[in-house]
């Protein structure tokens, strides 16, 4: 058998809290393997050495917040085979994309004493907005079996089994009461991607969506549902709008109970 | 610029400091070998946090908060529950406030063995990182790796998940674990204990650079026990204050440098907070296991060197797995999982110890829970003049080396501190510069 050249992988960060590159230090029992199948090759949270690219995967964490920031992702599109966005910065801009729907002018100056000092955008975007995405990994973190499927599916050249459908399924599995229909509390799990495990019911918590919405969610649904149960419009609004509030689905739903208010 | 050959001008210099949590760099100069100037970089993205605060619900403060940080989520999801707590007029004690100690154990285990072993020990023994180290000291690696899947397993029970857990909440947790649940993890801790005394034998061989310092202690203080969730904040320089008077004796600072602020001591400046304050104000409430090793082992019963902060991590490594095992003994499931808290207008605070220092909070809210405004002022933004002062001394001192050897020694300079810089803001870069 050829013996194929050990592919080069890259971490990159942009607005973030560092949380999805730590789920891959997070692979105790994994990590040793992983790295024995490819070259770190940059990762500056875990290793200072640093190998020019190309690289083969690059696993892109955050969301674009900064001028800077916007013209940094494309040159590192350009050195990269691959390009995988973790997490849901990265993916749907996070919980920076809160500023999207006020005004970023008025929030600088309540945190900082010289706003002349500060640069930034006027929103917080996910990544495939700047430039082409190959795959992406949701979750506020993602979930660390997750990252292990996609680099070993890269490494064995095969799809990655990462399903699209909604939390509600793994509750379904996990065998959890419906914290919804047992309890009346408000949950996102009938329209959030899955990757938890359906851990907030499993705890006796509403879900909060922090894997952003799943494929084909039905938020304008669930919105009604919530209303009808007694839940005001603008906590409706809030539910949407957290770690994910810039996801298409998400916001639109935000917006339309917002109206409602 | 040595036209005469007597001035000695350079710059230190590193671009994207590594193996520390967020992005910053490091910039040295120095001219006529005197150093001019030494600046830490922060150029994390602001994320305006506590602007995005405003109009949330108070219940909602430790999931969003979590956010701010990756590595030590529990610092702030506690510290914003206790704020919380405070302006509702709750307190939260006996078998729940156990529990928040037994989470927070589980966090200072991952977060010092992640730091001691995949972050710190590299610079000790001449590499670039755990995995380069781990040809030759797969045992360490290995041993740093169980030890920190401890505490993350200790997150996991607790907390639903490693980073950002969803079970923390304002009044105690949304679901308490069974005493079985918790009995489980004993063995595990058992062993992590001793791994602990390992840690400490191994960093007893390590040569640290002699760089013994003089600073302003800053860390929370409380009559019974090794301060970590409550308590006054004092410092060896007779600093003693309730935590609400904190804004009346710290200044934080807008420098144009750095995208977090520079907090420092009204009238006095700079000073520290984490492990070797901690340690220094509060050794005698150590476990007693953690503080006969640190005495036999080392590193003794002060520390004012911030290169052996690794020495001192790893018996707070040890006193954690004590102090963990204690707390699982004594556990009694209690009948409700959290204290019901109603809002009213008010202003609560919060302060507890991170892995990396003290993390401060403060919000006003309205009589429906509505958060009015928030102040949060992290560990990483109140070291960052002492990591300066730190590298100008170190510089100062150590002008004979070569760029090369000078400049990753810097960088050890301000891993010893373990900054969070996505925390303060977040990644750390490196700049010396000398015009030789």
């Amino acid at each position: 058998m050829a013996t194929r050249k050990k592919p080069k992988l890259a971490v990159w960060k942009f607005a973030s809290c560092d949380g999805c590159q730590l789920s891959l230090l997070d692979c105790e029992d994994e990590l040793l393997e992983v790295a024995g199948q490819v070259t770190i090759a940059y990762f500056p949270e875990a290793t200072r050495a640093v190998v020019r690219g190309p690289y083969d995967i690059s696993l892109v964490e955050g969301s674009i917040t900064t001028p800077h920031d916007a013209e940094r992702i494309h040159a590192i599109r350009r050195k990269s085979k691959l390009l995988v966005t973790i997490g849901a910065c990265a993916t749907a801009g996070g919980i920076q994309a809160l500023r999207n729907f006020g005004d970023v002018k008025e929030m600088i100056p309540l945190v900082y004493a010289h706003p002349e000092y500060i640069e930034t955008l006027r929103v917080s975007t996910p990544i495939s907005y700047h430039v082409p995405v190959d795959y992406e990994l949701h979750g506020c973190p993602i979930d660390k079996y997750q990252l292990v499927e996609l680099l070993s599916a890269y490494l064995n050249d095969r799809e990655p089994n990462i399903p699209g459908y909604t939390v509600c399924t793994e509750c379904k599995r996990r065998g959890t009461i419906c914290v919804m229909v047992a309890h009346g509390q408000p949950c996102l799990g009938p329209v959030t991607h899955a990757g938890c495990g359906a851990l907030c019911p499993a705890y006796n918590r509403g879900c909060y969506g922090c894997f952003g919405p799943g494929d084909g969610a039905n938020t304008e649904a669930l919105g009604r549902w919530l209303a009808s149960n007694g839940s005001q419009p603008r906590d409706v609004a809030r539910l949407f709008r957290t770690f994910t509030a810039a996801a298409r689905a998400f916001r639109r739903e935000s917006e339309a109970q917002e109206r409602d208010v | 610029m040595s036209k005469n050959g007597t001035t000695q001008n350079r710059t230190l210099r590193v671009g994207l400091l590594a193996r520390v949590e967020g992005e910053g760099a490091l910039h040295v100069r120095v001219k006529n070998n005197r150093v001019v100037d030494a600046k830490l970089k922060i150029f994390e993205p602001p994320r305006f946090f506590e602007a995005l605060l405003r109009g949330r619900n108070y219940l909602e403060a430790p999931d969003i908060t979590a956010r701010i940080c990756g590595i030590c989520p529990i610092a702030y999801q506690l510290g914003a529950s206790h704020a919380m707590e405070e302006a509702c007029g709750v307190r939260v004690d006996g078998v729940l406030r156990d529990l928040r100690q037994l989470i927070y154990c589980g966090e200072w285990i991952e977060s010092h063995a992640l730091h001691i072993f995949m972050l710190h020990l590299p610079d000790f023994l001449g590499y670039d990182d755990a995995i380069g180290m781990a040809a030759e000291h797969k045992d360490a690696v290995a041993m740093g790796l169980r030890l920190k899947k401890i505490g993350n397993m200790l997150m996991s029970v607790l907390g639903g998940r490693e980073v950002h857990p969803i079970n923390v909440r304002v009044g105690g947790f949304y679901r308490v674990p069974t005493a079985t649940e918790l009995a489980e993890l004993k063995p595990e801790l058992e062993w992590a204990r001793s791994a602990s005394i390992e840690t400490l034998e191994l960093l007893k061989t390590l040569t640290y650079p002699d760089f013994e310092q003089e600073y302003e202690y800053v860390a929370l203080s409380h009559p019974d026990e090794y301060a970590v969730l409550d308590g006054r904040l004092r410092s060896n320089r007779g600093l003693d204050i309730p935590i609400y008077e904190f804004k009346s004796h710290f200044v934080e600072e807008h420098v144009k440098h750095s995208t977090s602020l520079h907090a420092v001591l009204r009238d006095r400046g700079a000073y520290m907070v984490g492990p070797l304050a901690r340690y220094n104000l509060s050794f005698d409430q150590l476990t007693d296991g953690a503080r006969e090793a640190a005495i036999e082992i080392g590193p003794g019963r002060e520390c004012n060197n911030p290169f052996r902060s690794i020495q001192v991590r790893a018996v707070e490594l040890l006193h954690a797995c004590d102090l963990g095992l204690q707390l699982i003994d004594r556990y009694k499931e209690p009948t409700h999982p959290f204290v019901e808290t109603t809002p009213r207008p008010a202003v609560g605070f919060g302060c507890t110890e991170a892995p990396r220092g003290i993390c401060w909070h403060r919000y006003r809210i309205d009589y429906d829970g509505t958060i009015r405004d928030a102040t949060i002022v992290p560990p990483t933004s109140q070291n960052q003049k002492s990591i300066e002062a730190d590298l100008r001394e170190f510089v100062t001192q150590h002008l004979h080396l070569n760029t090369e050897d000078l400049t990753w020694k810097c960088e050890q300079a301000i891993r010893n501190y373990d900054p969070c810089i996505s925390c303060s803001c977040h990644f750390l870069r490196l700049d010396l510069e000398r015009d030789e």
